[in-house]
């Protein structure tokens, strides 16, 4: 890893912690973000954290760009001594693969598609020669993901696969952004899967969808009551695939007030994660269902 | 005390000075595009600075009042009419119970901000009575107005006279060509010298796609990029980065083709690579550019990008002084 600083402007300073995406990278930016929010430098307004990158805003009246370099550059050391353990939430999100609504949105905008004769679903199959929109589902929904970047509008979880790098599901964007997408989809572009809190454009093939809101400004959603975006970076996912009536029945629970997210509190240890994967999964499943 | 939205413009919404804090789960500042023209239309009316207006896109609204207000539009010239009758630009004028409020075509700029004493007392949501309408968050229901809605009136902090007003010498519009400075950075290196180069001396216009997000720009050269293998996660285009944070003025090229520049209600993130950053001073020029405008990025250094917004700083004290009284 390479640590990259660069003023945006009078404003900001953009810190690339690694031009690639890697679990290493987003925890040495989140540690990074920490460190700064507990330092308390004078005059910083904005923390963002992203996947392998994140960006402060400052008051440069308040603090001079160069002092505030300096000050990110100090803590840069102590967070590359930090441990790499996490206090979060494993969160059970459910998802209708392959639904109505998302189809009828990328018919639409076929035009703007690589592969205009297949489904998004069968194209994400095709090029991870997985063979059929099935498996890609199951390797899709089969291992845990990471919640390392809240953003691009409202409440947006941008999700990294927790998988060794060779069953990444990698799948480049749409070849134009679309003008159009159904709230609530789930989406995938690059290595990085989302959920579009809101509706509109986007440019992430569209997989499925969640009964879930995640966002919700008027916090009338009881577990949204108390701040109206669900997610927060660290958090992670695992994807539950529901059938057409588990999801109906879902949204009717969201509406009714009586759906509360399937999620616990667990401590992830990224160097316990490397050394075994697959194991660690099922550790982490375990939490969250308790067995 | 209260308004009534008879015809609501093209796209009028309600900010303030905006909402910072949350840019980290994805909610924008937001707040007036031009933040110099609203403190000044607040000013004017007797507000602090940082009070809720009305900001009108290319097209002004039509309003009744339910009570007599004091009144002033700056920024975009788009005369104000109260029953017709004609008033002066950045300067306060009366409105009595019963008349309206409407705007003649727009003549120059892009937004007016429509200022009334005691300021327009939408809920504030996070902080802020602006509006983010992608979010549907905060203003009138999250949403841009429309006929029929009845906005609430703060109470005035003081009165007021009609016909104070903001010397034409210390008003502030964009160029032709619209200059807007920048200082290169972020994913600068990215691009060929040759293509840094260009992305200076192209005159390039304002696109149709010019809204509260970013403004696009079209008519330079593409440019061209510096070879790479993509990194893991960033996606084949060479344009594509591993999504990162955009900065509020940051120019994303996606394709290397039509440069963005993003807004107060900008997207927070995403995977384009940047050029550099429309340094704080330029920031409200933006707000009045209408699509077809013919503008120049100009290159700064970090040591102009200071000076520039220390020249913004001191105008605006001189501001504050000529209206204090």
């Amino acid at each position: 890893m390479n640590t990259r600083y660069s003023f945006g402007g009078d404003e900001h300073i953009f810190v690339e912690v690694d031009e690639e995406m890697s679990l290493a990278a987003f925890f040495k930016s989140l540690s990074m973000t920490n460190a700064v929010r507990e330092s308390r430098i004078k005059g910083v307004t904005e923390i963002c954290p992203a996947n392998a990158s994140f960006q402060i805003k400052f008051d440069p009246d308040q603090i001079s760009p160069d002092d505030m370099l300096a000050e990110l550059k100090r803590l840069e050391g102590t967070a590359e001594k930090a441990d790499s353990t996490l206090k979060t939430r494993i969160v059970e999100i459910p998802v209708l693969y392959n639904d109505p609504w998302t189809h009828e949105t990328l018919m639409r905008f076929r035009e703007r598609h690589q592969d205009p004769k297949s489904t998004d679903l069968e194209y994400a199959a095709q090029v991870n020669n997985l063979g059929s929109v099935d498996n890609f589902i199951k390797a899709h929904s089969g291992a845990p993901w990471f919640v390392s970047m809240v953003g691009f509008v409202a409440g947006l979880p941008f999700l990294y696969q927790m998988v060794d790098r060779p069953r990444q599901l990698e799948v480049p964007k749409y070849l134009r952004p679309r003008t159009d997408t159904p709230k609530l989809t789930v989406g995938h572009g690059g290595c990085f899967s989302c959920i579009y809190s809101v509706r509109g454009a986007g440019g992430y093939q569209m997989f499925g969808i969640t009964p879930m809101p995640i966002y919700d400004p008027n916090q009338q959603i009881g577990y949204l009551r108390d701040f109206m975006v669900f997610f927060r970076p660290g958090d992670i996912v695992k994807w539950k695939p529901i059938d057409r009536p588990a999801y109906d029945q879902a949204v009717a629970d969201v509406e009714a007030g009586k759906f509360a997210p399937l999620m616990r509190d667990v401590t992830f240890s990224l160097d316990e994660f490397q050394l075994d994967i697959d194991g660690y999964n099922r550790k982490l499943e375990g939490v969250l269902y308790g067995h | 005390m209260a308004i009534k939205i008879l015809a609501p413009g093209l796209s009028t919404t309600v900010q303030d000075l905006g909402r910072p804090g949350y840019y980290h789960l994805g909610i924008p500042l937001s707040g007036g595009m031009d933040r110099f023209a609203l403190r000044v239309a607040n000013l004017l009316v007797g507000n602090d600075e940082g009070a809720a207006v009305l900001e009108a896109v290319f097209m002004g609204p039509e309003i009744e009042f339910t009570a007599d207000a004091v009144v002033a539009v700056t920024g975009a010239d788009m005369p104000a009419k109260v029953d017709g009758a004609v008033q002066a630009a950045w300067t306060s004028f009366k409105i009595k119970a019963g008349q309206k409020l409407s705007f003649d075509f727009l003549q120059k700029g892009a937004r007016a901000y429509i200022a009334i004493a005691g300021g327009i007392d939408v809920p504030v949501v996070l902080g802020s009575r602006s509006t983010y309408t992608l979010g549907a968050l905060g203003g009138h229901q999250g949403r841009k107005l429309q006929a029929g809605d009845e906005l609430a009136l703060g109470s005035a902090v003081k009165s007021v006279a009609a016909g104070r007003s903001l010397a034409e010498s210390l008003r502030r519009a964009p160029g032709a060509p619209a200059e807007l400075r920048v200082l290169p950075g972020l994913y600068w290196h990215r691009i060929t010298d040759e293509s840094g180069r260009q992305f200076f001396d192209d005159t390039w216009k304002v696109a149709p796609e010019a809204d509260r997000i970013g403004y696009r720009f079209r008519g330079g050269r593409p440019l061209g990029f510096v070879p790479r293998k993509q990194p893991f996660g960033a996606g084949s285009d060479p344009s594509n980065i591993v999504d990162a944070c955009y900065p509020y003025g940051s120019i994303q090229v996606p394709g290397g083709t039509e440069p963005i520049v993003l807004h107060r209600d900008a997207v927070s993130g995403g995977g384009y690579f940047m050029v550099g950053t429309v340094i704080s001073a330029d920031m409200d020029l933006i707000g009045q550019l209408q699509p077809h405008t013919p503008a120049r990025f100009v290159k700064v250094d970090m040591k102009g990008a200071l000076t520039a917004r220390h020249d913004r700083a001191s105008l605006l004290g001189r501001v504050r002084a000529a209206l204090a009284s």
